[in-house]
């Protein structure tokens, strides 16, 4: 079903016949006082011609780069297919219409998306999506609140490798239901989680592991659960889908599995855009099933027995539990989903494994020749995916100015982050041979200029 | 409708208590609420030993269409769950003031008989909610 918004003379319509005079009389039980005007910080808005001109000026300044920074959000090939099917006016919306079982198009691949998510993720259900995967990190601590209600600590333990902006934005949804959110101690060596030195008790509601970690590490994913479930806390696994055609699924980490699995879904077919829109992913045990926020598409006969798509246990979602509901979240990112599973389909399993396992080469031979230079060596020790953090021997800002300068975005600055010279490379299937070389020799000359 | 079970007592929430020999009551949802409700899917039950306020949630009934819900007429603390409705929620459909009994609470008070009804009462006071 094509995405049309309604006319004026429908808006009309419909105020008559609910006798308003004006769209903002539906908002008058708002009391004045409560209404803003303006948010600071928020600009006023623009046209669409001046909006058009001000993406024109910055794109530009972008320039086109060859980028090698991760932490987050990585750089694929999207085939021309995913974007040109995406925009098809049948899928060109970011939500689900509000008669969604009028758009079995639309369910459909929403169910194809979740059967793919949970076939990657190794568990057994999965919702339509989320904002992101810093904002599923909240919704899936929340989640582990409602599940575990034993445990009334709130405390969410997290491993060190779990994003810091993961971290800042859970804690800005989620502290204020009171939920609190520690780091386990580090290994300095491996930047994996210290196993001489973790608490015991303390009745954590959930523990949390990133795989591959924000510095690139990969963390014992068995021990950790295992932990966590000793210690009476739900496993919740933060991980790459890309990096998961070659990495142990979240499902079968530990004797019994992670609880939760969330992550940041971009890599599947989403351009960078400086930023977004992405769409955060969720899979869970079935078990689980009733607290998971958000939308659910199942599979089902009509009475004619014909085989159809329904949106599934609604009555956890907000216009039925209202203020009750388990989120607030709807299907989210919709076109970004339907970009994802086009991307998925299209690649295969044999194609995503060839993505992960080109993006995991240019890693490795980016970093050796680095590490090859005299000042660079690795932060941590042991093995990774597609990204790397290496300690240099003198401030990084400076080095990653000269990078840019010669049209290289050469990694990410750790400093801030770790208090310690430190940058944080990436290589994915899009860089070539000689890209890898161009950045290895560039790096070298400034290197050498600025000793 | 069918007729009342005349030993229990009932709340305009549509529950029903019976009091047990221990001291302990049993509680339930009445036909009338349940075939509201409509098929139940689903019931979310409290932890046994978990104090309870008069009045708190003490379990979620759901249905395909809805879930409702369900709260203590009387507070104390939750002396058992009935761990059949995991599997079987629909027993409440199908029995809902035997086998789809909800959870037998120990009271902390001496129960407030005036805040409940008799089988008489309740049925006048679902008649009027017909009419």
């Amino acid at each position: 079903m094509p995405f049309i918004p309604h006319t004026e003379k429908d808006t009309r319509e419909m105020l008559q016949t609910i006798g308003a005079d004006s769209i903002a009389d539906l908002f008058d039980e708002i009391p004045p006082e409560l209404m803003i005007e303006h948010l600071p910080h928020v600009p006023h808005a623009l046209s669409e011609m001046e909006v058009s001109r001000l993406m024109r000026q910055r794109a530009r300044m972008d320039g086109s780069p060859m980028c090698f920074i991760g932490a987050g959000a990585y750089e694929h090939h999207i085939p021309t297919a995913v974007w040109d099917i995406a925009t098809r006016g049948e899928f060109y919306s970011a939500y689900t219409p509000y008669q969604a079982e009028a758009s079995q198009g639309t369910l459909q691949v929403i169910y194809e998306y979740q059967t793919m998510i949970t076939e990657l993720t190794g568990l057994d259900v999965s919702n339509a999506s989320l904002y992101d995967g810093a904002s599923a990190l909240a919704e899936a601590s929340l989640m582990a609140v409602r599940i575990n209600r034993r445990v009334k600590t709130g405390r969410v333990l997290l491993a060190p490798g779990v994003s810091p902006v993961y971290l800042q934005v859970a804690a800005a949804i989620a502290g204020a239901q009171g939920l609190t959110f520690e780091r386990l101690p580090q290994d300095a060596k491996t930047g994996n989680v210290d196993f001489s030195a973790l608490p015991e008790g303390g009745e954590p509601v959930a523990v949390v592991l990133q795989q591959p970690s924000f510095t690139g590490t990969l963390d014992d994913v068995d021990k950790i659960t295992n932990w966590a479930h000793e210690q009476g806390a739900l496993m919740i696994a933060v991980v790459n889908p890309t990096s998961l055609a070659l990495l142990k699924s979240p499902g079968h980490w530990g004797d019994e599995g992670a609880d939760i699995a969330i992550g940041e879904g971009q890599p599947l077919g989403v351009p960078m855009s400086s930023g977004g829109p992405y769409f955060g992913f969720m899979t869970c045990k079935q078990k689980h099933v009733r607290q998971m926020p958000g939308r659910i598409v199942g599979r089902t006969t009509d009475l004619d027995g014909n085989p159809g798509f329904a949106l599934t246990l609604q009555a956890r979602e907000q216009h039925i539990r209202r203020s009750k509901a388990t989120s607030n979240i709807c299907t989210n990112q919709g076109l970004m989903v339907t970009a994802a599973t086009i991307y998925m389909s299209l690649l295969g399993y044999e194609g995503l494994v060839n993505v992960a396992n080109t993006s995991h080469a240019n890693t490795a031979l980016l970093a050796d020749g680095l590490t090859a230079l005299d000042g660079v060596e690795r932060l941590y020790d042991g093995p990774f995916f597609h990204e790397l953090a290496l300690k240099l021997d003198r401030p990084v800002a400076p080095i990653l100015t000269a990078l840019a300068g010669k049209d290289i975005l050469g990694g990410l600055d750790l400093t801030p982050i770790i208090e310690s010279d430190a940058l944080l490379i990436c290589a994915t299937e899009t860089k070539t041979v000689a890209d890898i070389e161009t950045y290895i020799a560039a790096f070298a000359d400034v290197m050498k200029n600025d000793a | 409708m069918s007729d009342l079970p005349g030993d229990l007592l009932y709340t305009k929430d549509h529950e029903w208590l019976r009091r047990e020999d221990d001291g302990s009551v049993t509680i339930g949802i009445t036909d009338h609420a349940q075939s509201s409700l409509g098929d139940l899917v689903y019931v979310e039950l409290p932890e046994v030993d978990q104090d309870i306020d008069e009045g708190g949630e003490m379990a979620v009934v759901e249905s395909v269409k809805a879930a409702s819900d369900v709260y203590a007429p009387i507070g104390g603390s939750i002396a058992a769950i009935n761990e059949d409705l995991a599997d079987d929620p629909e027993k409440i459909n199908s029995d809902p003031y035997g086998d789809g009994w909800i959870v037998r609470i120990q009271p902390s008070d001496s129960i407030d008989e005036g805040a409940l009804m008799s089988p008489d009462d309740y049925q006048q006071f679902i008649d009027d909610l017909d009419d």
